[in-house]
């Protein structure tokens, strides 16, 4: 095998960053061709709920697509788990549970927390049993 | 002139030992049937301990570095880039801290303080760019650790940037574009640290060894041009359940797969291994340095396999994930940094009791890591049948039926806490009272 290459790190270094950089910049434009643009009012409540997700480190039990903390349950689809969703989410954050403590969110960060669950819900499911696995290793949704 | 280096990797192993301190804690509340609030808390414990951590194998990482560089150049620009440096830094570990004993919260998982203390640690690592630059020069030529400190930092430098994109409402609002971008940063900024400890180990072997051909072959430079592949490309492995562009989980997938070509050729160098390790076991801090090669073998092949998007899908959410973190961290990482603390402070020791004595706890630890790490997939495994589906029970039932494997996880990583905890105490003492390296 021929690694002469590699004796010049500062070019191939160059040419990698060069890739990465552009791989970076179409992944920044990603929302650019999003087929799903929302409401202004809408889209800044979800841009919200994201802060008040944040700032109460949701994260830190929580996981959405299995990222996140492990002492709760993963929160993708939550919000469509039960009829009386928004009441049933409203009254585990105002009184806790388990380990899970209650939470002083203002009527706005509660509102907004909502509409973010709800934007996160409709993306996609993160139930394993909603994926098939594919000979190549991949997998793929059931259909 | 006084040794900034040191000075930094006696930070680093107070962070590190806060992280054991934290994370024991932490583990604590797995076993509660109530919440607590405040610091004692697990919305302020979690981030206290991955920070402590984290931070502290930063800070470990820029202190061999600064160690290795300080000597080639003492001018007035040099100790100002240098205290500066250090100055900023250590600003923003205290606003860190100061943000998470107050509830500051704000930012993201792994660095949920207020965003406010980003800025002195960018700024810190802009001006240790420039010390580095301006210690090793342009006129040699550099050899492979020298080019993997260097891809540590700057790659460290455009990620963070990264890191707070989401301060711009058009991320924010997009959620899976956001979380694509979160993991890429998460990805990444784990690739740039690990280049800066990995370039450590390159240098202390090379040291120890000896021989200082092997930095500059072209193998050691095509092997560093693959970790570099992968730290650029192959982080959308921790994103295939997220429904972001298919094309990102393909370029990981067959990215994250070149990391057959380390672990094959682990394998195919392993008499030559053996005979190492053999020739050097008892030089004390080649001993951690032969332990973190041995977790790189366990921790691959955990992350390999991980990295197909069908077994993945399985692993993923789950403890099997932390434990190959864990694995990384401590098992690679902390014993890198050990090796090097061992190396630049108390390489030698005068009496065989002593010796004996070190050698009996480095074994425990490595013992009671394996343990540990076994604990937690065991952990992971009962959630990830839960997850499929095979047990029909609550989140709350599913956490019970495995309370044998957390209450052994609690148990052995209050043991790693007091057996490593006793290694980086008796650095920093020695440390201390030498009052200089190496």
């Amino acid at each position: 095998m021929n690694l002469n290459i590699f004796q010049q790190p500062r070019k191939v270094f160059i040419i990698l960053f060069s890739f990465f950089f552009l791989f970076s910049l179409w992944i920044y434009a990603i929302p650019l061709f999003s087929n799903y643009q929302k409401p202004v009012k809408e889209s800044k409540s979800i841009a919200n709920g994201r802060l008040v997700w944040q700032k109460y480190n949701c994260h830190t039990c929580h996981q959405l697509y299995g990222l996140g903390g492990y002492l709760g349950p993963d929160l993708t689809n939550t919000y469509s788990r039960n009829k009386e969703n928004e009441t049933y989410l409203k009254g585990i954050i105002k009184s806790g549970v388990r380990q899970m403590p209650k939470f002083n969110l203002t009527d706005d960060e509660t509102r907004e927390l909502l509409a973010f669950l709800k934007d996160v819900d409709a993306s996609g499911t993160a139930d394993v049993n909603s994926y098939q696995p594919e000979i190549n290793g991949t997998f793929s949704l059931k259909k | 002139m006084k040794n900034i280096g040191i000075i930094l990797v006696r930070i680093a192993l107070l962070l590190l030992l806060a992280g054991l301190f934290f994370g024991h804690l932490a583990s604590e509340t797995y076993q509660m049937t109530e919440a607590k609030n405040g610091v004692l808390g697990f919305l302020s414990l979690r981030p206290l301990h991955v920070s402590s951590a984290y931070l502290g194998i930063i800070t470990a990482g820029l202190g061999f570095i600064s160690i290795v560089i300080q000597k080639r150049k003492n001018t007035f620009l040099s100790k100002l880039l240098q205290y500066s440096h250090l100055a900023l830094w250590v600003i923003a570990l205290i606003g860190i801290f100061y943000s998470y004993f107050t509830g500051d919260f704000g930012g993201r998982e792994y660095w949920e303080f207020n965003p406010i203390w980003a800025v002195p640690i960018f700024v810190s690592f802009i001006i240790f760019l420039i010390y580095y630059l301006y210690q090793l020069g342009f006129k040699e030529k550099w050899n492979v650790y020298q080019w993997m400190w260097l891809t540590g930092i700057i790659f460290f430098i455009f990620t963070f940037i990264e890191n707070y994109l989401w301060l711009f409402p058009y991320f924010r609002s997009h959620f899976i574009a956001d979380m694509t971008l979160q993991w890429k940063v998460n990805g990444s900024l784990v690739g740039a640290v690990n280049q800066i400890i990995y370039g450590v180990a390159f240098y202390l072997m090379e040291k120890i060894s000896g021989d200082n051909k092997t930095s500059y072959q072209k193998l050691s430079f095509a092997l560093y041009f693959l970790g570099l592949f992968n730290l650029m490309f192959n982080w959308g492995h921790h994103i295939y359940l997220l429904p972001t562009e298919k094309i990102i989980h393909y370029i990981a997938y067959a990215v994250s797969m070149t990391e057959w070509i380390l672990f094959i050729r682990i394998f195919y160098k392993w008499n030559k291994q053996i005979k190492e390790n053999k020739q050097h076991y008892y030089f004390f801090p080649y001993r951690f340095l032969m332990a973190a090669d041995y977790w790189v073998i366990i921790n691959l092949g955990m992350a390999l396999l991980m990295s197909i998007p069908a077994i993945n899908l399985y692993t993923h959410g789950t403890h099997i994930t932390v434990a190959h973190a864990m694995g990384t961290t401590i098992g690679i990482n902390t014993m890198i940094i050990l090796a090097a603390s061992f190396y630049f402070i108390k390489p030698t020791f005068l009496s065989k009791k002593t010796l004996k004595l070190n050698s009996l706890f480095f074994w425990s630890t490595q013992l009671i890591l394996l343990t540990f790490l076994i604990s937690l997939i065991g952990m992971g495994i009962q959630r990830a049948l839960w997850q499929v589906g095979l047990k029909k029970s609550t989140f709350s039932q599913m956490t019970q039926a495995s309370s044998l494997w957390t209450l052994l996880f609690i148990i052995l990583g209050t043991l790693l806490m007091i057996f490593m905890g006793y290694f980086i105490i008796y650095l920093i003492l020695k440390s201390l009272k030498k009052n200089q390296v190496t």
